[in-house]
């Protein structure tokens, strides 16, 4: 695994993927709490710890490329761009929500960003993001597909398509392995063939073997940026394997008693946004600046939540919407 | 000038004729391209269009699947072909949950134009695995529309349909018929989907039936007419949407139905037919609907146990005339 520390990212790209993980983590902090109070509804999958995987890549991503997540994509779809107020008001199933709320914390999805969907059944997405790529390069309009899936699902079949397919056709595709150790409750090492998930599978599509400290922000800024560029400029996929933790459990179901205290311990140490405050101090960023860019955040998520809070439900009405294109869900004439 | 084609013939031309008006109309699936398909119903297309319209694909029914749904995301109308309807069940979280889906999951930012078009049906002695009717797994889902075309100009108008519409479409193409002839006019051929047709006019009873079942009903329809009963067939060519204007209007008229549906029992078509048919028209029936089926099995290889197996134009034949005795 790559310890090293960048030096080529920029201060400005710094401190923007500084603000991003700060979002994602005050994101999933709020949303945690109106889960807490009963207002976010179902269930939600937090990403508090992995915020520089995905601050990594949306600060290299250009516009109108495509990510799709999974479930645990709440950070994703927010650093895309898609507005804070109608991400959490989605969670809280509400009117003004990125689907009306007919998406919930599982599926949200916010075209505009480019943000093609975060997908609740593991696996699924990828031979989609392959489509997408696919559409990209016979379009010839320079999109790159980013797609983000977690350890478990390089042990589904759809994992293993989508790979093979990608790398036949030559598509500008990156899959994204966040690897956080558990898949859901069982830890991935014990239930897999290899002991790098993602890794140890790439040789099999010919693929480069990339694994990375997926808590440190400027490698995951580095990797995206190296692995972007390739699907750019024709070069095909690439399957990055970041290693990174979850702080909490899998689901608001799960107080995640099966990890070992002090190896929670050790990754709370790794928490990548103290650590990357430290990293942006030691290298000249100041007090003022870091200070002035968590206080945006914190008033900015905040005011999402008010948003969110004074969104009304959605009309009875809209249940019955939006099956077919012409808007409504009639099956017979 | 009409031409006589085949039910094989009519899938390439259809799709010839689609990709001809719209450039982002794509095929991709398993020997579809160099091949022509395993059932010759896409030969000639790769030298029209060229390898990247059209496109073999590995055996990845869920790679298939999915980038069909991530192609109609981004921009293109893909066709997708599932050699076998019957693999269907290795890519349908792909098909059910997400594709079907995913335009109400996302309140309407996502539209999915997309076609998967797939073999379907017994008669060709291929046994449980690769012989089924499964129209009935995509009418259970909300979010596909279903087509099943039973004669080469419906298979030329509805796949023409089902490429232009906004929604994603399942397309069931008969194996039993491939072979089958039929009449098309000159130009171009566009039908519309959901609409039944009154293959056959009938005063005594109504036979109402899909892809296969159609040309099965009307055998037995003629057959019947020298016993005296007069039986007019219905070919529903679509299941979703459905046609119930017309189901109901020829139910009501002669008072006397029966579905004949290739598929296992259960939860068939048919029955949700018979509950339409129940609940809006019960006061012009002169009977009780009889579903002719094939029995809640498996389907089995040897040539007189699928016989057997299938509705055949003698038990659709003796299921009327026992009814009206």
């Amino acid at each position: 695994m790559s310890e090293a520390v960048s030096t080529k990212t920029g201060s400005g790209a710094r401190l923007g993927i500084y603000r991003m993980m700060l979002e994602a983590r005050r994101f999933e902090d709020r949303a945690h709490q109106l889960f807490m109070e009963g207002l976010v509804r179902g269930t939600s999958h937090l990403a508090t710890g992995q915020e520089a995987v995905a601050a990594g890549y949306a600060a290299a991503m250009q516009p109108d490329d495509l990510t799709f997540c999974t479930y645990r994509g709440h950070h994703h779809t927010l650093l895309r761009g898609t507005p804070a107020g109608k991400l959490m008001a989605e969670l809280l199933g509400r009117a003004d929500g990125v689907c009306g709320g007919k998406g919930g914390s599982m599926h949200l999805t916010w075209v505009p960003a480019g943000a093609m969907g975060s997908y609740a059944i593991v696996g699924a997405h990828l031979p989609i993001a392959v489509g997408a790529a696919w559409a990209a390069q016979e379009r010839g309009s320079g999109q790159v597909a980013v797609c983000f899936f977690g350890d478990g699902t390089t042990n589904i079949g759809a994992f293993h398509e989508a790979l093979n397919l990608a790398v036949v056709w030559n598509l500008p595709i990156v899959f994204v392995c966040e690897n956080n150790l558990y898949m859901e409750y069982t830890p991935i090492g014990s239930v897999t063939a290899v002991e790098r998930p993602a890794a140890d599978r790439a040789a099999a599509y010919g693929l480069e073997d990339i694994q990375v400290d997926g808590n440190d922000p400027d490698v995951m800024y580095e990797v995206a940026l190296t692995t972007l560029a390739k699907a750019r400029d024709g070069g095909g996929p690439s399957l990055v394997e970041a290693v990174t933790y979850r702080h909490a459990g899998h689901s608001k179901a799960d107080p995640a008693t099966y990890r070992p205290p002090e190896e929670v311990e050790q990754w709370l140490k790794r928490d990548p946004i103290p650590m990357y405050r430290r990293r942006l101090s030691e290298s000249g960023t100041t007090e003022e600046e870091l200070l002035q860019v968590e206080q945006k955040v914190e008033s900015s998520i905040e005011a999402a939540v008010e948003e969110a809070k004074a969104s009304p439900d959605p009309s009875v009405a809209s249940t019955w919407t939006e099956v077919w294109a012409d808007g409504g869900f009639r099956w017979r004439n | 000038m009409a031409e006589l084609i085949t039910y094989r013939e009519a899938v390439a031309k259809a799709l010839a004729q689609e990709m001809s008006r719209d450039e982002t109309v794509y095929l991709i699936g398993e020997d579809v391209a160099a091949a022509g398909g395993v059932f010759k119903t896409t030969p000639g297309l790769l030298e029209q269009f060229g390898p990247k319209r059209v496109r073999d694909t590995p055996i990845s029914e869920e790679a298939i699947v999915g980038a069909a749904m991530g192609a109609a995301m981004n921009g293109l109308r893909p066709v997708a072909e599932i050699m076998f309807s019957d693999f269907l069940a290795t890519c349908w979280d792909l098909v059910a949950n997400q594709i079907a889906k995913t335009r109400y999951m996302t309140d309407g930012q996502v539209a999915l134009p997309l076609v998967i078009r797939t073999a379907n049906g017994a008669g060709v002695r291929f046994g449980a695995q690769h012989s089924q009717s499964l129209e009935n797994w995509a009418m259970s889902v909300p979010g596909l529309k279903v087509v099943a075309p039973s004669n080469p100009r419906d298979v030329i108008e509805l796949m023409a349909a089902s490429i232009r519409d906004p929604d994603p479409v399942i397309f069931f193409e008969h194996k039993g018929l491939f072979a089958d002839r039929g009449e098309i006019p000159e130009g171009e051929l566009v039908g519309d989907l959901g609409k039944a047709a009154v293959v056959r006019s009938g005063t005594d009873v109504t036979l109402l039936a899909l892809a296969a079942m159609v040309p099965r009903s009307l055998e037995a329809a003629e057959k019947l007419s020298a016993h005296g009963v007069e039986a007019g067939v219905v070919d529903l060519r679509c299941l979703v949407p459905l046609d119930t204007q017309t189901i109901l209007a020829e139910a009501s008229a002669t008072g006397r139905v029966y579905t004949v549906e290739e598929n296992p029992r259960l939860c068939g078509w048919g029955a949700e037919i018979v509950s339409i048919i129940v609940e809006e028209a019960f006061y012009d029936l002169d009977a009780p609907i009889v579903r002719i089926t094939t029995e809640h099995i498996p389907l089995p290889s040897s040539d007189p146990l699928e016989d057997a197996a299938l509705p055949s134009a003698d038990r659709i034949i003796e299921t009327v005339l026992r009814s009206l005795d």
